[in-house]
């Protein structure tokens, strides 16, 4: 489920996708699954899945990205590397190189 | 029951940023310590209080935000919990982030241990708007909550009560301390009660850690639980294969790894109990942390800032801390004469042992002290960076350049604290990379950090750029930084490419904290440590290699036939003096030893109307030469025709001694081992445009970088007893050499990339 911030509710789900500033092209997808680098700032999204493994994956366990959790996309530093997210009452950066290994969840 | 029985022991526990080390300052005051974890390198903060009932020791654990095994602290946090088993665990949770804080109360809960907890920042969580009802969180959870706010040293009495009442051991604080709060894994449980059961086999097992806790550890995979089972239990195999095939079944049933499961329902049960007990006031309001976020992270203009925030830095702390040394030179100036009175009076041409090695001593010390109010403002300044917030941004915007060379966003930390912003310590630098995840970044960041410009250095930067830049101070210290990252970044991407390239990664996940405003006393409280710090490697690395260097600058000393030479000349002048003053009245005062002791005297009294500031204290010193040296004095203050031509003759006698005594000085460091080594260098480092004076400094400094400026101190000797500073002693020398500022770039170069000092190299192999 991907859905725009309140303010922002006009935007279609589409754009949000398509928002360039931080998001990776989707092309690079094989398996048409979504990634946390596809969300666009100020988009969030849901958590679905984990592809990392061990001590990465535990920590972004730790940090909130539990499967289900809702994650919002806030931005980019100004490198376009880190993103920072907030994951409902706090905020954690992380790599895209990470990002790109968590699942989302579609609409 | 015994006295001892009501000291406790108490655990303090949470998760990063949580105010856990506020939590600590709050409960034991300065009543603290620091001792070693066995075997690590973390620091093991213990502190202590009393209260009505006994002492309560307060063991600050490593901050985690899990109780596995995957990283340092989470271990040595686990260790202590398992081996030492505290009466009691405070919980350190942020109010302001509750849902998130639980998952790490779960699993001290699951453990077993009684638990407090200190709801901390609830006034932040107020201002946020939602508050958190303390009393329903305490039903729900079943232990006591206490909300604090330790910043304002709110709730601590309440928690001191709520400790003891759970931890003191009477009768019925006992109902308190088991909490029967249990939570639901749900499609997890029936292989939960298995392993639990096949686990109860062993009573030793059962004695050492939580039955449900472990089998919970075993589903999540974690390798010390696994080594757990097999140190203790009888039959370790089977039980350890019972858990895999449940771990995999489980997978294959649900589509979901029994970790990612066993923490969804950690959320979902947090999140259950935060909308039980929190109440949202204004839900999607923005944070002021947030709000402040859009301008300083702000994609543009977030590099500005930075820049505008480390050259504060360099002007606040290094431009205008230098002008206070002009304050602290005067009293370590006086100290110096102290100890010069105390010590035997200086002989005609050779001073005794004792006191040239004091008054060494006494130097060196001095031109290092001389610098610490600096360091104090400096380190002032990175407390309350840390403290903010802001270095967690710090970390974020630079993240992407330090990973192109290897290292990390959080090698951050330890780059400052190593000197970036001109004055660190590689020590402290390299003991906060522990910080970072990702071992290859780690060591990249541990091999460059003395590469920074440590404290050591900045003497002789603040040295070289007072006497040849004065003008662009802060541009040319922004220079020597920007020149040493660059060169640091160049290696650690060698390292990284090369050497390191084997070793394992780890990600840049990392909480973004909300902005805080940093309390005095906290800041205070670090600064002054880290001053304390760089002061006790002052009392000793330095001492102990100023005697050695002392030793090899004044050993073998001047050949025989230079030595009866200079005594021949000196016997001349006084000869010659006396010829002068034969006719004089004072004739009779002066033979033998009496000259030497005119001689003392009169530089003793030109120091202390140096010293007198006014009119009025000029008058006291003469008032004070005059009662104790009633013979003499006239001869001081010359009133009369015939005093006056041996106060003449006097001083033609101080200058010919002092004109001997520099010749010597520098003809015996010349003869000396290190001017025999730094003579022999001369003739490539000549290219460099370094002398045998430089060269020596630099020699000595290999031993710990803080020596240079003081053998320099020493080789710049030549008003040294006017007290005048070490700038204007080089620059007087320097101008009569043609050195230009040229050749002082040179050197601060060469320094930077100088190989690290003793203890920065010993340090790390300890690791």
């Amino acid at each position: 489920m991907i859905s725009r911030q309140p303010s922002r509710n006009r935007t279609t789900l589409r754009e949000c996708l398509e928002c360039p500033t931080c998001a990776k092209p989707l092309e690079s997808r094989h398996d048409g699954c979504r990634f946390l680098t596809d969300v666009a700032n100020g988009c969030r999204c849901r958590i679905r899945r984990h592809r990392s493994q061990g001590a990465i994956r535990q920590r972004l366990l730790d940090l909130g990205f539990v499967p289900g959790v809702e994650v919002e996309m806030v931005r980019c530093a100004t490198l376009g590397d880190p993103l920072e997210m907030r994951l409902g009452d706090y905020y954690v950066t992380l790599r895209k190189r990470e990002a790109d290994l968590i699942e989302i969840a579609e609409g | 029951m015994a006295t001892t029985a009501r000291d406790i022991t108490i655990g303090l526990a949470g998760q990063q940023n949580a105010g856990k080390s506020t939590v600590f300052n709050m409960l034991t005051g300065a009543n603290q310590h620091i001792a070693n974890y066995p075997g690590v390198t973390i620091d093991k903060k213990v502190g202590s209080y009393r209260d009505e009932r006994g002492r309560v020791e307060v063991v600050d654990l490593p901050g985690c935000y899990s109780l596995t095994s995957y990283s340092l602290e989470e271990r040595v946090t686990r260790d202590f919990l398992l081996r030492e088993k505290p009466d009691a665990v405070i919980n350190v949770i942020d109010a302001a982030s509750l849902r998130r804080g639980l998952y790490f109360t779960f699993q001290l809960l699951e453990m077993g241990f009684p638990v407090v907890m200190a709801l901390n920042m609830v006034d932040v969580a107020e201002s946020q708007g939602r508050s958190v009802d303390a009393d329903q969180l305490a039903r729900l959870l079943g232990i006591a909550v206490v909300p604090t706010v330790a910043r304002k040293k709110r709730g601590k009495g309440a928690l001191r009560r709520a400790i003891r009442n759970i931890a003191g051991g009477d009768g019925f604080s006992a109902i308190a301390a088991e909490s029967t709060y249990r939570i639901d894994y749900d499609a997890l449980e029936t292989p939960i009660a298995a392993i639990e059961g096949a686990l109860a086999d062993s009573k030793t097992l059962s004695r050492v850690v939580a039955l449900r806790w472990l089998a919970v550890k075993l589903l999540e995979g974690d390798a010390e639980s696994r080594s757990l089972v097999r140190q203790y239990h009888a039959h370790p195999d089977p039980v350890l294969d019972a858990v895999d095939a449940a771990a995999r079944d489980f997978e294959a049933f649900h589509a979901i790894s029994t970790v990612d499961y066993i923490a969804s329902c950690r959320d979902r049960v947090a999140a259950e109990i935060v909308g039980r007990c929190q109440q949202v006031a204004r839900p999607g309001t923005v944070h002021l942390s947030e709000k402040i976020d859009r301008v300083l992270l702000h994609r543009g203009l977030a590099p500005l800032f930075l820049v505008l925030t480390v050259y504060l830095i360099y002007e606040i702390s290094i431009v205008q801390g230098y002008k206070l040394t002009f304050l602290t030179w005067p009293a370590l100036a006086w100290v110096r004469a102290t100890v010069a009175g105390l010590l035997p009076d200086p002989g005609l041409l050779h001073d005794t042992l004792i006191r040239s090695l004091s008054l060494w001593m006494v130097d060196s010390v001095n031109t290092l002290l001389n610098y610490v109010p600096l360091f104090l403002i400096l380190f002032a300044l990175i407390a309350i960076l840390e403290d903010s917030g802001y270095m967690a941004r710090i970390a974020f915007i630079l993240d992407r350049v330090f990973r192109s060379f290897g290292l990390h966003g959080q090698s951050t930390l330890p780059f400052i604290l190593g000197g970036v912003f001109t004055g660190g310590c590689a020590v402290p630098g390299i003991m906060a990379t522990k910080g970072i995840p990702d071992e290859r970044s780690r060591l990249a960041t541990i091999l460059t950090v003395p590469y920074m410009n440590c404290l050591a250095k900045i003497p002789l930067y603040t040295l070289l750029v007072n006497i040849y830049f004065t003008a662009h101070k802060s541009y040319v210290m922004l220079f020597i930084s920007t020149i040493t990252i660059i060169m640091a970044m160049i290696v650690a991407k060698l390292l990284t490419t090369t050497i390191l390239s084997g070793r394992e990664t780890a990600p840049f996940v990392m909480e973004m904290p909300s902005y805080h405003m940093p309390t005095l006393t906290g800041v205070l409280r670090r600064a002054i440590d880290r001053t304390w710090s760089y002061i006790k490697k002052v009392g000793t690395v330095v001492v102990a290699v100023a005697i050695c260097v002392y030793v090899l600058l004044q050993y073998p000393g001047l050949p025989g036939e230079r030595r009866d030479h200079y005594d021949a000349e000196m016997d001349r002048a006084v000869t010659a003096f006396q010829e002068q003053t034969r006719e004089s009245d004072y004739a009779a005062l002066l033979q033998g030893p009496r000259i030497l002791e005119l001689l003392n005297l009169s530089a003793a009294y030109r120091e202390a109307k140096l010293a007198a500031g006014n009119q009025e204290a000029s008058t006291a010193v003469d008032v004070r030469f005059e009662e104790r040296h009633s013979e003499l004095f006239p001869l001081l203050r010359p009133r009369d025709a015939e005093a006056r031509a041996v106060n003449r003759a006097l001083r033609n006698l101080a200058t010919d001694r002092a004109t001997l005594r520099t010749q010597i000085r520098e003809e015996t460091i010349v003869h000396s081992y290190f001017g025999t080594i730094g003579r022999a260098l001369e003739p490539v480092t000549r290219f460099a445009g370094f002398d045998w004076k430089i060269n020596v400094a630099l020699i000595s400094s290999f031993a710990a970088r803080e020596s240079s400026v003081a053998t320099l101190g020493a080789l710049f000797q030549e008003g040294a007893d006017e007290n005048i500073t070490l700038e204007e002693r080089m620059a007087r020398e320097g101008g009569t050499d043609g050195r230009t500022p040229l050749h002082a770039l040179a050197l601060i170069l060469f320094f930077a990339l100088y190989p690290p000092c003793l203890a920065a190299t010993i340090f790390p192999s300890a690791w």
